[in-house]
């Protein structure tokens, strides 16, 4: 084959032929899935936007142009504010507590000891757990009158709680029933962590004399920051989107003091049929995660987020 | 001599240990405790369920709970909604991401890198943000309490393309050139060359799709309003808030929802910890 003294022209026509014959071939492989992205994925996305533009009357069904008066609505509205620091404290409550228990955890099981692997299994078992039995297991425990939780602590002498019903209770039990749900898979990409620390930093460590606790705080740690920083952040992004727990255990209350961003979404539009306020809302959502998407991308490049 | 400083070493290893393996069985008992519990009251007749203090182990096991879960509630028709359901969407995205894959990894065309980054865009929007349109779709689909209203947004993923790429990448070039001159198309290289290679990252992809489909409920709970469509995370989770004087029983359905999971998860542990850590790529 002598292309290279073809000809210029023909050779470009040829290029050409050749582009159509590429696409032509590779559409089977990638259509398929091109298509349903975007009809389930992007074009939702902007008629999210869309219908954020659009008041909704109390059927679902005219929809008025009102600009961005229903965006403004929402980021003024005292009650989706109230809705974001509930969330916010949500993903705190449950990031501390995952990340540290799951750092924990990964720890115990790291060295390899006779059976280690059982026990590597259990704790990284409850990834296993959907949200719906996460939360019906839970219910049980956190039953204020018959539960188990309020018996222990009863027994331990502490003051009891109606765990759902005390507003101020509320939302720390669905932050337990959320770390317990979400420890296995901290567990399981921390121990990973630990396991790519190269030996080498350990001994160096050791022939300087470093104790174990030293070795944790100087070697451990700072080599794991970047495993740390991305399970706290795909924590984050798992608290914004939390709807099962809720739905099932509080129903956003008491006195909305468990009202995260998705319940409040889905309470607008499938239940008060709000349609517009409710897409406005998903899109502050969509900005935050997108956010919190793009922090994770650059504070940590070594790891790369997916769902 | 030499055998006697290894025993002793040996020895002191097992001493040193003593306190780790009492910390590892305490956390262990903690983090089962739940699972525990909804065992041993799922065994229980209702009216111990009701009374205070709770008993932490079933004095007289209601074996005939489980029994009731299958007949009573209908945890059967749930379970098989939920199989159908995860079946398609594993296999469904298997499908679809298997193309895909292939093509931005053996394929050259116009505008390859990006639609590759397109795909991994798809990844930044959360589904909960978007699901006011989707639902809208299936309702004007008519597909309200059908399979497919329950699958079909699903059916394509970045994460599997993205996964099965990187898996892809690895496969030596050389595999390509060879196919190219016994004349295989790229279908018949993809059947005979690549997928039989690719078995543990399609494992990967399989096990986290289903474990994902199976455990969904947003979706599910807005698309189905006929109970012969619930699946079995809206199930328990409407049984549990309407019967409540047969929690019992509906713990046992919980238990069997659970068994399935808890299955794949351990069995599968290898792959799963793969596809959780697919992601780690060192830069």
């Amino acid at each position: 084959m002598s292309i290279a003294s073809a000809p210029r022209p023909r050779e470009r026509r040829r290029g050409r032929a050749k582009v159509v014959r590429e696409a032509v071939a590779a559409s089977p492989f990638v259509l398929p899935s091109l298509g349903l992205f975007s009809l389930f994925v992007f074009y939702p996305l902007v008629r999210s936007i869309w219908l954020g533009f659009h008041a909704t009357d109390p059927f679902g069904r005219r929809e008025v142009w009102v600009g961005i008066a229903q965006y403004r609505d929402v980021l003024t509205s005292s009650d989706f504010r109230y809705s974001l620091f509930v969330t916010g404290q949500f993903a705190l409550y449950t990031v501390i507590g995952s990340t540290a228990i799951g750092l924990y955890l990964a720890l115990l099981v790291h060295r390899r000891l006779p059976g280690i692997l059982l026990f590597r299994t259990v704790y990284t078992s409850t990834v296993a757990s959907s949200v719906a039995v996460s939360s019906v297991m839970w219910l049980l425990l956190l039953n204020p009158g018959v539960g188990v939780l309020n018996y222990l602590i009863g027994k331990g002498g502490l003051p009891t709680a109606n765990w759902l019903t005390d507003p101020k209770w509320a939302l720390v039990a669905i932050a337990m029933t959320t770390v317990w749900m979400n420890v296995g898979l901290a567990t399981i990409v921390i121990l990973a962590g630990l396991q790519n620390i190269p030996e080498q930093l350990y001994e160096s460590a050791r022939v300087d004399g470093a104790r174990p606790w030293d070795q944790l705080l100087h070697v451990t740690l700072p080599a794991l920051s970047p495993t740390l920083l991305f399970v706290s952040v795909v924590g984050v992004i798992f608290a914004f989107e939390s709807f099962g727990q809720i739905d099932i255990l509080t129903k956003g209350g008491p006195l909305n003091s468990t009202t995260v961003i998705v319940y409040s979404i889905y309470r607008e539009a499938f239940l008060h049929y709000n349609v517009g306020l409710a897409s406005a809302q998903a899109v502050v959502l969509f900005v935050i995660v997108l956010l919190l998407t793009g922090v994770q991308f650059l504070a940590a490049q070594r790891w790369v987020f997916y769902r | 001599m030499r055998r006697q400083k290894k025993l002793r070493r040996a020895a002191v290893r097992a001493a040193v240990s003593v306190p780790m393996y009492v910390l590892l069985v305490v956390s262990a008992a903690v983090i089962l405790f739940p699972l525990y519990m909804t065992g041993v009251d799922s065994l229980q007749p209702i009216s111990k369920l009701l009374t205070y203090p709770p008993d932490f182990w079933p004095e007289h096991p209601h074996w005939s709970n489980y029994r009731s879960a299958m007949t009573d509630i209908p945890m059967p028709r749930y379970m098989l909604n939920s199989l159908i359901m995860a079946t398609v969407v594993t296999v469904g995205q298997i499908l679809t991401s298997t193309l895909a894959a292939y093509a931005f990894s053996f394929m050259r065309f116009p505008f390859r890198n990006a639609l590759f980054f397109i795909f991994l865009s798809t990844m930044m929007v959360p589904w909960e943000a978007s699901i006011i349109p989707n639902f809208q779709i299936i309702q004007r689909l008519d597909w309200i309490d059908t399979y497919q209203g329950l699958t079909v947004p699903f059916l394509a993923t970045a994460f599997g393309t993205f996964l099965l790429r990187q898996h892809f990448m690895t496969l030596p070039r050389e595999l390509k050139d060879a196919a190219d001159i016994d004349g295989y198309g790229d279908l018949r290289f993809l059947l005979r060359v690549v997928i039989p290679l690719s078995r543990a990252a399609l494992a990967t992809l399989a096990v986290f799709s289903f474990l994902q489909a199976w455990n969904q409920y947003l979706w599910p709970l807005l698309v189905t309003n006929d109970p012969n469509m619930r699946t079995v995370q809206i199930g328990i989770a409407s049984l549990q808030d309407q019967e409540v004087q047969r929690t019992n029983v509906v713990l046992a359905g919980t238990v069997i929802a659970l068994l399935p999971m808890l299955f794949l998860v351990i069995a599968f542990q290898r792959f799963l910890v793969r596809g959780l850590t697919a992601g780690a790529v060192k830069g």
